[in-house]
């Protein structure tokens, strides 16, 4: 399991990274939001991974920390989440913005020299 | 209590004045007059209680955390200065009465003096470094807005915008300086620093603390080299003039200097630096002096040259010249204040401040003429007025230094220079306006002012006279009780006398009388249009070049420093951060850890074959298929949420599937603003471009890589005990809530999410206003063809915003959607209500009812839902914030600190038993502004098309 999640934040990073790269607005938006995926579940994974054991006390269980979840980063995650949520909403904005004034959509706001 | 008194009034007095009509004259002089005079006589009545006590203290915690109080602390000599600030503002007030014209907004004047009053009371009463610096700057704005108060004058405007840019950086300075103080003396305390004096000169932080301090000293009581802005600071009207950079603001760095004199000085450094720069001032504004035009360049000029006197005296590490130093600043104070105010008289009276248009005025004003002669003998030393007594002080001190040879010469013949310079332009100041033809082409007749005008002026021209005369009985004791205060247990015996009999201070005043008169008569009478020998030494020119030059070499070095192209600057980045973190790996290698791993499912493994195929998708078409690039980061983001149910995050799951949905729906809305493109048109792929892109996937995959590597490292080893046991034991004992990651949200860390949610609404808010000015690009606004096709004359005709449906195809869909709205509010607060014991919560309740209302808009079309429906996103927002705080607000109530939680639990008749928390209000702000920031956005990324819509037939008309 550890590995697969370990290989699938590789993976979403590594294609939002390439996505940051690039020189379109919108290629730059996704990749943001890609790479806010990886973030959000290497900071998930940093409470380790637990099957079946939600942070929700279960009253005949009690309240052991073992028999949980680590909260804290799921905690942290969420506000990450919609977070990320308004900033891709004002990059976005700031990109249809950049794009009506400029006429283009690269990021720059002007056509490189070099194709 | 009566020294807080003191420290209130004037500020209250302030906001008051800022509060009455525009034209109010009288109310506003009788206001700050009467604030002035109580001041003063509060000041006064807490002599005998100083004389007595030694030191009167007043401490209010501010940041106990810090270890800083608010304190205020009075000792003999803040008690003489705080008389000084308060005397000498309530003459002012008079004074100003009569000068400000009626056409004047007074308000702004009288309520900024009170202010200015208020911030230097509060330099002079502090107990505590950083308050001090903090009053310090307030000194520094409101002598600002008081210099630019004629703000439609163009010098005025670049006098106060100097004078704030010179000491406000100073103020920078100085603040620096105390903190290293507070450092090195161990506390913040007045009483804790002044106690440290070894500590802190043996400390290898003294020579900086020493440099950034004399920099906020020099800076403030315009000491040469920073002593340009004062000139410039006289647009201001003249009771300010003689209020603030005459009397009292320009001496707070004085004061500052004697204040810290115990702990500071005594060292070579303090002599050079001081001692120095007092020294260089005092002659070369003497100079100056002697050759302005302007009545009150000659007085700013010679303000600035005592002021050096001052800074002199007290860099000579001697009990005795910082006697000297105490007493001149309240001489000077007198005389100064009072020529200031003889130069406003006439300003006022003939219109013009002119030395080479004024003469003669003596039989025009008489009254005036007096007054400002007695003033100007004291200025200029001459025996039995105030001036004459520090100044023998003065050259007394110079004679008698404990210096090396050359040193011992050098001083005395300075100061007797000095002398003469401050005699000859004495001289000028009088003999030109008073004296010699009767001006004739005056723009106003002349005549003495108003007797209320003067009475100012004749009192502290009395003042003047009654010290020079009787020294000993009328400032002797408050004299003795100030430097006491400073100087303690080594405080020298002294007497204030005006015959010391004939000796060498004497001789040295007599030949600067004789020299300064000399001086006049020969070289002088003649009025010169240029400086001779010092005509380059123009602090101004040398400021404004340095406000050219400064942003110029940044621009430079920012250009130099930053690529231009956005691309690169992620290049940068992402190659920076990458190497950062490569770093370690290579010295300390990456190794796995010891913990179990947790068996791989199939079902897992699948799911990421599939989110990785995604994402891989979404780089790949992000370009030309931008359509599919979302739907296939939708799918990334599902295998997100899914995994999250899987790896027991309910919570995580439903937030993160209910943001995914909001926005794709985001996003496709702003796909349509996006310019075509399309392979086909692609330009010929160059081999720079095929390596850029190679460049880029490589340094993706190392990044990609290398985070999976460290994200494996990490799970692979057991988990650290953190504080996250503390939230799982203590969810339901103190949160109340059987959903930890809830309780955290709402209870524990209520303040972060209390700032996270203002965070969206400032977003949202941001969004809005920058659509608010969206210009689309020309080919983007007509309605796509996709639309065109598909809607045929429909699209054309409008909409009907009256019709119980929307027109077309999608009226079915419509019915069912709108039966949903209810369903789906039920469902958004059911996820609310339980959060805090199950899955669910203010964000995803919110979320849920956004998207609702956005399927709303999706299926109706923007127009007929409008119609139909309105939505106040910003009340919501609003109301969000005003529930959430009111919630953190309400632990107050019970003396508790700001959110936190409170409960109450019991039975009600018909409902039965019942649970109600203030958490549950703070989650529903949550949800509120959730719903306001997230439909605000949405509707007005929307409504862009109408607007373009709108503006289609008016473009074509024109």
């Amino acid at each position: 399991m550890e590995i697969v999640l370990a290989l699938a934040i590789g993976t979403l990073a590594g294609s939002g990274i390439y996505l940051l790269l690039r020189p379109r607005t919108f290629q730059v938006i996704m990749g943001l939001s890609l790479l806010g995926y990886a973030v959000n579940l290497f900071i998930f994974g940093m409470g380790r991974l637990r099957t079946g054991a939600p942070p929700v006390i279960d009253a005949a269980r009690g309240s052991d920390p073992s028999l949980y979840a680590d909260p804290l980063p799921q905690a942290l995650v969420l506000t990450a989440i919609v977070i990320g949520f308004a900033t891709t909403a004002l990059f976005l904005v700031v990109l249809l913005a950049s794009r009506g004034l400029s006429g283009t959509d690269h990021v720059d706001g002007r056509e490189s020299e070099k194709p | 209590m009566t020294l807080t008194l003191i420290l209130l009034l004037p500020f209250l007095g302030s906001v008051c004045a800022a509060l009455l009509p525009a034209n109010a004259r009288n109310a506003e002089a009788w206001l700050a007059g009467a604030v002035a005079l109580a001041a003063t006589a509060l000041v006064a009545s807490l002599y005998p209680q100083v004389a007595a006590a030694g030191v009167l203290r007043m401490t209010l915690p501010w940041a106990p955390a810090l270890g800083l109080d608010f304190s205020l602390r009075m000792d003999g000599f803040a008690w003489l200065f705080a008389l000084l600030v308060t005397g000498m503002g309530t003459l002012v007030v008079v004074y100003a009465r009569y000068y400000m014209s009626p056409a004047d907004p007074v308000p702004r004047f009288f309520s900024f003096f009170l202010a200015f009053m208020g911030a230097m009371l509060g330099i002079v009463l502090s107990g505590n470094l950083i308050q001090l610096a903090m009053f310090w700057e307030l000194t520094s704005l409101a002598s600002f807005m008081l210099i630019a108060y004629w703000h439609h004058r163009a010098d005025a405007r670049q006098g106060a915008r100097m004078a704030l840019v010179v000491t406000g950086a100073g103020g920078l300075a100085l603040l620096g300086g105390a903190l290293l103080l507070g450092h090195m003396a161990g506390g913040y305390d007045l009483d804790t620093v002044l106690a440290a004096r070894d500590a802190i000169q043996a400390h290898s932080w003294y020579p900086l603390a020493l440099g950034l301090i004399a920099l906020g000293a020099l800076t403030k009581s315009a000491q040469f080299p920073f002593h340009f802005w004062l000139p410039h600071a006289m647009a201001a009207p003249t009771p300010v003039s003689a209020y603030l950079h005459s009397a009292t603001m320009v001496k707070a760095g004085v004061f500052l200097l004697a204040r810290l004199w115990p702990v500071l000085a005594g060292t070579d450094a303090w002599f050079w630096i001081i001692g120095g720069a007092g020294l260089c001032t005092l002659v070369i504004a003497g100079y100056l002096a002697n050759f302005q035009q302007d009545m009150k360049g000659v007085l700013a000029y010679s303000t600035i040259s005592h002021l050096g006197l001052i800074t002199l005296l007290l860099g000579m590490n001697s009990p005795l010249a910082l006697i000297a130093a105490v007493f001149h600043i309240f001489n000077h104070a007198t005389f100064k204040a009072s020529l200031f105010m003889a130069a406003g008289i006439v300003d006022h009276e003939t219109g013009t401040r002119n030395l080479r248009r004024l003469s003669g005025l003596y039989r025009a004003m008489p009254i005036t003429a007096t007054l400002a002669m007695v003033a100007a003998a004291a200025m200029a030393g001459v025996p039995l007025l105030n001036g004459f007594l520090s100044k023998e002080m003065f050259f007394a001190e110079t004679v008698f230094l404990e210096r090396p040879d050359w040193q011992r010469i050098v001083l005395p013949l300075a100061a007797t220079l000095a002398g003469m310079f401050s005699v000859a332009y004495s001289l000028r100041f009088i003999h030109q306006v008073f004296f010699g033809p009767r001006a004739q082409d005056l723009p106003r007749e002349p005549h003495d002012p108003t007797r209320w005008m003067l009475l100012p002026s004749g009192l502290l021209v009395a003042a003047c006279v009654l010290v020079g005369i009787f020294p000993e009985l009328t400032v002797g004791p408050f004299l003795r009780a100030a430097t006491d205060a400073i100087l303690g247990a080594e405080a020298p015996a002294y007497s204030l006398a005006v015959w010391h009999g004939l000796n060498l201070p004497l001789a040295m005043s007599a030949s600067a009388m004789a020299g300064g008169a000399v001086l006049y008569r020969v070289f002088l009478r003649r009025s010169r249009e240029t400086v001779p020998l010092l005509g380059h030494l123009d602090g101004k020119r040398m400021f404004d070049r340095l406000q050219v030059a400064l942003p110029a070499r940044a621009a430079q070095l920012i250009e130099r420093l930053s690529p231009p192209r956005l691309q690169m600057q992620l290049l940068a980045l992402v190659g920076v951060a990458l190497a950062g973190a490569l770093l370690p790996v290579l010295t300390h290698g990456l190794s796995w850890g010891t913990r179990p791993t947790t068996p791989a499912d199939p079902a897992f493994v699948l799911l990421w074959l599939i989110g990785g195929v995604c994402a891989l998708a979404v780089a790949w078409q992000a370009k030309y298929h931008r359509f599919a690039a979302l739907i296939f980061s939708g799918g990334a983001g599902l295998a997100t949420s899914l995994t999250f149910v899987w790896l027991s995050a309910p919570d995580l799951a439903l937030t993160q599937l209910a943001v995914e949905v909001v926005t794709a729906v985001l996003i496709l809305l702003g796909l349509r603003w996006l310019p075509r493109r399309d392979a086909r048109y692609a330009r010929s792929r160059a081999a720079s471009t095929r390596l850029r892109r190679l460049r880029d996937a490589l340094l993706a995959a190392a990044a990609g890589l290398g985070l999976a590597g460290v994200a494996y490292a990490v799970l692979s080893r057991p988990a650290v005990d953190g504080i996250s046991p503390f939230f799982i034991e203590q969810a339901l004992p103190q949160g109340g809530g059987l959903n930890v990651v809830n309780v955290i949200l709402v209870d524990f860390r209520g303040f972060d999410t209390f700032g996270e949610i203002t965070v969206l609404g400032i977003v949202a808010l941001t969004v809005f206003a920058l659509l608010r000015r969206f210009r689309p690009a020309p080919e983007s606004v007509p309605l796509p063809h996709q639309q065109r096709e598909q809607d045929g004359p429909a699209a054309e005709a409008g909409v009907d915003p009256a019709a119980t449906l929307p027109a077309g195809y999608l009226a079915l869909p419509a019915v069912l959607v709108r039966l949903l709205l209810p369903l789906a509010m039920m469902v958004s607060l059911f996820f609310l209500l339980r959060g805090h014991n199950a899955p669910g919560g203010g964000f995803v309740g919110g979320l849920i009812l956004a998207t609702a209302l956005l399927l709303q808009y999706i299926v109706g079309g923007t127009l007929w839902v409008e119609s139909q429906l309105r939505i106040h996103p910003l009340s919501w927002m609003a109301l969000g914030l005003f529930s959430a705080a009111a919630a953190g607000l309400g632990a107050w109530l019970t003396d508790a600190p700001f959110l936190t939680s409170l409960a109450w639990h019991g039975e009600l008749p018909l409902l039965g038993e019942l649970h109600l928390s203030s958490v549950l209000l703070f989650d529903l702000g949550v949800y509120l502004l959730v719903v306001g920031a997230t439909v605000l956005m949405l509707i007005a990324i929307a409504h862009q098309s109408l607007r373009a819509h709108h503006r289609k037939p008016a473009g074509g008309a024109a």
